[in-house]
């Protein structure tokens, strides 16, 4: 039994009436891969937000390795630093190079030297295959290019958990394979991720569990020949079957 | 005309100290102006309700009252309150309030150009809003701000010739004094004007430079020619 990196119970969130998480719970264990589905607009992105802090839940609580974040006093800036986000628009900073991206929260936030920080981006940005555009704007840069490097700059924190928002939904589809090609192999060095996604492909492929969430609530959870052959509700097997004839790959 | 442009010519030597003046009220109103503007935007856009609050109340008084009481005010009010200015000091506070007024909302249209994506990025990846402000937003709406914000140090400049009205000796005071002593104002008022455009020429290229030098491929803010 690997021990359990993140722990979230009954995550509520409310926007003014509209409860857009109705009491979300699950845990993820080390090295696991969990991909969650589902119809845009049932509260997916909030979730992940709420699992980093960005926004805070409206009750439940989250436990990343074994320490509750969403405890009073904790540093909300530190908990981030172990946990890596990926946003579907990349998010890079557009007045620094790919490099710098990759370094700014190793020198300004970590404290590291300069040298050190240097060349720790260089391993992790050729690990995502951009060695040679780590001196060029995210202005110069494809999407896919833009998307691996938001991945190296949260892989140089190493964190104890990635969280990715539809990394590829911004992507054109030549671009796709290249950024689920660096995923694919972040799932085989054992990085434990979270990955909210469209991509059918890559959740049967590469997911230990799929969660699927529609208007705020756990639909159905389990492993990916669980849900895609034979799923336990009828909206699952609907839901699937749509998205997978939408994006050209049929279940069997 | 020959008249004229040889009266000119014969002025001009009395201009240099004015000159000197009106860029130092220009520059040093210029640059205490925006640390208050960068200030006032960042507590606008960042602030809590009341900094926020308290920003916006400074910047719609300033930029909603003429700069010519404001500048009365800080000389002839503040006394009865104890407090007396030098005429210079007065003049040098109220440019640098006024013009920060103007600079923290062309200051603050670039931050919120930015967009709020930025700050997430950044929060992400742990760092305090603080630290987001200073190393990802801040570089980025600085350069954003500078095509408009090029408008402020030429109308701060020319808005400068005020502090003839407490006679500090600026250009404009210096052209007043010209005339009384030689009944010439069309042609003295016409070589301050052009002594006025040929600083402002110079600005301008300046800032063009620095916009230049500090331009990053792919956030400039693009024209499109067609």
């Amino acid at each position: 039994m690997s021990k359990i990196i993140l722990k979230i119970e009954d995550i509520h969130k409310e926007y003014g009436h509209q409860e857009i998480l109705k009491g979300i719970s699950f845990d993820i264990k080390e090295g696991d891969t969990v991909v969650i589905i589902g119809p845009s607009g049932t509260g997916k992105s909030t979730l992940l937000r709420c699992i980093n802090l960005l926004t805070k839940p409206t009750r439940g609580r989250i436990w990343l390795d074994e320490k509750e974040i969403t405890a009073p006093g904790v540093d909300e800036d530190v908990v981030r630093r172990q946990i890596g986000m990926v946003f579907q628009d990349f998010l890079l900073f557009n007045h620094l190079t790919a490099l710098d991206n990759v370094m700014i929260g190793l020198t300004k936030l970590l404290r590291m030297p300069a040298g050190k920080a240097k060349q720790r981006a260089m391993e992790v940005l050729e690990n995502v295959g951009l060695i040679n555009q780590c001196n060029q704007y995210p202005g110069q840069l494809s999407g896919g290019q833009k998307q691996r490097v938001a991945i190296a700059r949260s892989l140089a924190m190493e964190p104890r958990i990635m969280l990715f928002d539809e990394p590829t939904s911004a992507l054109d589809p030549e671009l796709i394979g290249e950024v689920l090609e660096v995923m694919e192999k972040l799932v085989q060095k054992g990085m434990t991720m979270l990955v909210v996604t469209h991509e059918m492909g890559f959740a049967r492929e590469a997911a230990d569990r799929i969660i699927f969430i529609e208007n705020g609530d756990i639909v159905e959870d389990g492993p990916p020949e669980k849900l895609f052959y034979s799923p336990q509700k009828e909206r699952t097997r609907e839901f699937l079957w749509k998205i997978t004839e939408l994006y050209g790959e049929k279940p069997q | 005309m020959f008249e004229w442009f040889r009266f000119s010519l014969s002025i001009l030597p009395e201009f240099p100290r004015a000159i000197v003046l009106t860029i130092q009220l220009t520059l040093i109103g210029l640059a205490i102006g925006f640390c208050v503007g960068l200030l006032a935007a960042i507590a606008r856009v960042y602030g809590g309700k009341f900094i926020r609050n308290l920003a916006i109340a400074y910047i719609e008084f300033f930029r909603g009252t003429p700069i010519l009481v404001q500048l009365f005010v800080l000389y002839f009010g503040l006394p009865d309150l104890g407090i007396s200015l030098s005429r210079l000091t007065a003049a040098y506070i109220a440019l640098s309030l006024n013009s920060g007024a103007y600079q923290a909302e062309y200051i603050r249209g670039a931050i919120q150009a930015i967009g709020s994506g930025q700050m997430m990025a950044a929060r992400a990846i742990g760092m305090s809003r603080l630290k987001a402000i200073w190393y990802i937003i801040l570089p980025q709406a600085l350069r954003l701000v500078i095509p408009p914000w090029s408008n402020e140090p030429i109308a701060l400049m020319k808005t400068s010739a005020i502090v003839y009205l407490i006679a500090v000796p600026d250009l404009m005071t210096k052209a007043k004094e010209i005339i009384a002593r030689t009944y010439n104002p069309i042609p003295t008022y016409i070589t301050v004007a052009l002594i006025y455009l040929v600083i402002v020429f110079f600005l301008t290229m300046i800032l063009s430079y620095i916009e230049r030098q500090v331009r990053i491929p792919g956030l400039e803010v693009e024209v499109q020619r067609t």
